[in-house]
C-alpha cells in the first residue's frame, strides 16, 4: 500500500476458529483502512459470519491475532468490544422484538453515558430511516424484515462506532428495502464511516465496496478492489452467476 | 407437608361461621400464602427468562433462608425484643435473609450454571437438580444441629417452630367470624412494595433494559455492550433475595419450618410460575395468588389431603392446554 493510504483500523491475522472439534476458520486475515467499505463474500456456509462473530470476541479465537485501532482483542470480552468502537449489525438482525423501537435503539447506546449526545444520534438514525420514528413506540417484534434491518443498523450505530460490520442486511428483504439499505450504506460511508460488509448479494456489494475479500471453506481464497473482483472470471462463474 | 394448613386453620375465629365467612376467610388466608407463593415463583420465572432454566434450586434456597432467620432468633434473643423491638426483629431478619439468599443464588449461578453456558440445555438442568440435593442436606444438616431455638426437637428432619414475632390477634376484633391478623397485613405489606419495586427496576432501570435485552436475545445483547453474564449474575441475586424475604415472610406467617419447606412451597411456586406463564412476572404474581386461593379453598372445601392433587392436576392441565400460561400468550414480557 502507499504511503497516503489511510491506517488500518481493523487487523486479522492468521485466525483460526470454530464450533465443534475441528476449525471453521483457517488462518483468516484480512485489514479493513480507516473510511473504506471492505465487502467479504463467499457462499453459503464459507465461513462468513464465523468470522464477524470471531472479530467481536461472541466467538472463542483459537489461534491469530485481531487488532482494533491497535488493541489486541485477544482477551477482550465482547461488551468491550462494542466500547471499544467497533460495532456489528449481526446475521438475522437479532432486534429485541418486545423492546419497542425507540428502547432498541437506545439499547444500543448501552455504554453511554451522555444524554444529549445520545438524543442528537436518535435524531440522525431516525433522520436515516425515517420509518423507524414514525413506528418508535411499536414493539420491534412487530416490524417488517425489511424495517427490522433498518432497526437493526440504527441501533448499532447509537453505541457511537468507529466500524460498523454488518453481516448480511439485504437477507430476506423486499427488493425496495435492499436498495434502501444500500443507499443508507453509501450515505454512512459518505459520512466517514468505516465498514465491513458481508453479503450475499455480491454483485451490489462489489460495485459499492472499495475492496473486497472471497472466502471459501474458511479461508480467503481472493482479495483485490471492488472492480478487479467484479471483473474476475473465477469471481463472475462462483458469485455473479456469468 | 401438612404444616401451614395446620396453623392456618388454628387461626380460625371461635365463632360459628356461616358459609359467607368461611369463604371469606378461605380468601383472605389464600390471598396471604399466595403472595408468598408469589414472591417464590418470581425467583422461577426470573430466572427461566433469562437463562430458560427451571431452577430446581430454588425452593430449597428459601428453605435455607428460614433457617438463617430461625438461628438469628436464637442466637440474638429476638423473642424478647419487646414493642418497637420486635419490628426491628422481623427488618433484620428480613434483610439478613435477603442478603444471604441473593449472594448464595448468585455464588450457585457463578459456581454450578455459568460453565455450563453454552453446553445442552440438560446439562444446566442436572446441575440445577444437583443443587436442590445439595440444598436439601446442608437444611437437614443444620437442622440437626444441637439449637436450643430448634423448638420441635434438634432432630434433623423434624420440622421447627418458629417463635411468633407478629401478633396473631384478631384485628377486626375477638367477636368477628372472620379473621384478619397483622400476620396477613405483614405480608401484604412487604410483598407489594417489593413486586412494586421489582417491576419499576425491570421496566425503567439500566439492569432492567439489560435484563430484558439477555432475555430476549443474549448475543445481540453482548453486542449492544452488555456483560451478559454479570446481568444473569444479577438476576439470580435479586430473584434469591426475593425468596430470602419469602422464606422469612412463610416463617413468621406459618410459625413452622422444615427441611421440605422449599420443596412443597417451591413446588406450588413452580406451578404457579408455569400457570401465569413461565418467563412472564406478572404472570407469577397471578398465579401465585391463585395458587394460594386454590390451595385455601381445596383444603377448605375438598380436604387438605387431596390439595397437592389439585395443585399437580392444575400444573398438568395448564402444560397440555396452555402451556403458555394465563399472561404467557398476551404478555409474553420475558423477566
Ligand atoms: N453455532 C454453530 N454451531 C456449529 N456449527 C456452526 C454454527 N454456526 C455455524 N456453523 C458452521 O460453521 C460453518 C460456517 O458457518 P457461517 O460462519 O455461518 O457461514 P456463512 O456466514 O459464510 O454462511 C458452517 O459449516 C456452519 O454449518
Ligand atoms: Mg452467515
Amino acid at each position: 500500500m502507499s504511503n497516503n493510504s489511510p491506517p488500518v483500523l481493523l487487523s486479522v491475522r492468521g485466525v483460526s476458529a470454530g464450533y465443534g472439534p475441528s476449525d471453521v476458520l483457517h488462518t483468516v486475515s484480512l485489514e479493513v483502512r480507516e473510511r473504506e467499505i471492505v465487502t467479504l463474500i463467499g457462499a453459503n456456509g464459507a465461513g462468513k459470519s464465523t468470522t464477524l462473530m470471531t472479530i467481536s470476541r461472541i466467538q472463542k479465537l483459537r489461534a491469530g491475532v485481531i487488532e482494533f485501532a491497535g488493541h489486541n482483542l485477544a482477551s477482550t470480552p465482547p461488551d468491550q468490544v462494542v466500547g471499544m468502537g467497533l460495532a456489528q449489525v449481526p446475521e438475522g438482525r437479532r432486534i429485541f422484538p418486545r423492546l419497542t423501537v425507540r428502547e432498541n435503539l437506545e439499547m444500543g447506546g448501552f455504554l453511554r453515558h451522555d444524554q444529549a449526545a445520545m438524543n442528537r444520534d436518535l435524531e440522525r438514525v431516525y433522520a436515516l430511516f425515517p420509518i423507524l420514528k414514525e413506528r418508535d413506540r411499536q414493539q420491534g417484534g412487530t416490524l417488517s424484515g425489511g424495517e427490522q434491518q433498518m432497526l437493526a443498523i440504527g441501533r448499532a450505530l447509537m453505541s457511537e462506532p468507529r466500524m460498523l460490520m454488518m453481516d448480511e442486511p439485504s437477507m430476506g428483504i423486499a427488493p425496495i428495502l435492499v436498495v434502501r439499505i444500500f443507499q443508507a450504506i453509501k450515505q454512512l460511508r459518505d459520512e466517514g464511516m468505516t465498514i465491513l460488509l458481508v453479503e450475499q448479494n455480491a454483485r451490489a456489494a462489489l460495485r459499492l465496496a472499495d475492496r473486497g475479500y472471497v472466502m471459501e471453506t474458511g479461508s480467503i481464497t481472493l482479495s483485490g478492489l471492488g472492480r478487479e473482483l467484479l471483473d474476475d472470471r473465477r469471481v463472475q462463474e462462483a458469485y455473479l452467476g456469468e | 407437608m401438612i404444616m401451614s394448613q395446620a396453623v392456618v386453620s388454628e387461626s380460625v375465629a371461635p365463632v360459628a361461621m356461616g358459609w359467607g365467612d368461611v369463604l371469606s376467610q378461605q380468601l383472605i388466608t389464600g390471598v396471604s400464602n399466595g403472595m408468598i407463593i408469589a414472591m417464590i415463583a418470581i425467583g422461577y420465572t426470573m430466572v427461566y427468562g433469562i437463562i430458560e432454566l427451571i431452577n430446581f434450586a430454588h425452593g430449597d434456597l428459601c428453605t435455607l433462608g428460614s433457617f438463617l432467620a430461625l438461628t438469628m432468633v436464637g442466637a440474638l434473643g429476638m423473642e424478647a425484643w419487646a414493642g418497637m423491638g420486635g419490628t426491628a426483629a422481623v427488618v433484620t431478619l428480613l434483610i439478613s435473609s435477603a442478603v444471604f439468599c441473593g449472594a448464595l443464588n448468585w455464588t450457585i449461578d457463578r459456581v454450578a450454571y455459568r460453565p455450563l453456558r453454552g453446553k445442552p440445555k440438560l446439562a444446566l438442568l442436572v446441575s440445577a437438580i444437583g443443587c436442590s440435593f445439595i440444598l436439601v442436606n446442608i437444611a437437614l444438616f443444620w437442622g440437626g444441629l444441637p439449637m436450643e431455638v430448634f423448638g420441635g426437637g434438634n432432630q434433623a428432619a423434624a420440622p421447627k417452630d418458629f417463635p411468633s414475632l407478629i401478633s396473631n390477634e384478631n384485628l377486626l376484633g375477638a367477636q368477628s367470624a372472620i379473621t384478619v391478623t397483622w400476620r396477613d397485613l405483614f405480608v401484604v405489606i412487604v410483598t407489594v412494595p417489593l413486586m412494586i419495586g421489582l417491576t419499576w427496576l425491570v421496566k425503567s432501570t439500566r439492569l432492567g433494559k439489560a435484563m430484558r435485552a439477555v432475555a430476549q436475545n443474549p448475543i445481540a445483547a453482548a453486542l449492544m455492550g452488555i456483560d451478559v453474564n454479570r446481568v444473569i449474575g444479577s438476576t439470580f441475586l435479586i430473584g434469591g433475595a426475593l425468596g430470602g424475604f419469602a422464606s422469612v415472610i412463610y416463617a413468621l406467617y406459618n410459625n413452622t419450618i422444615s427441611f421440605q419447606m422449599g420443596y412443597r412451597t417451591g413446588m406450588d411456586a413452580f406451578t404457579a410460575a408455569v400457570l401465569g406463564g413461565i418467563g412472564s412476572l406478572p404472570g407469577a404474581v397471578v398465579g401465585g395468588i391463585v395458587i394460594g386461593l386454590v390451595r385455601a379453598l381445596s383444603d377448605g372445601y375438598i380436604e387438605a389431603r387431596w390439595t397437592n392433587s389439585v395443585v399437580f392436576g392444575i400444573l398438568i392441565l395448564t402444560l397440555v392446554f396452555r402451556p403458555s400460561g394465563i399472561l404467557g400468550a398476551k404478555l409474553r414480557e420475558k423477566v
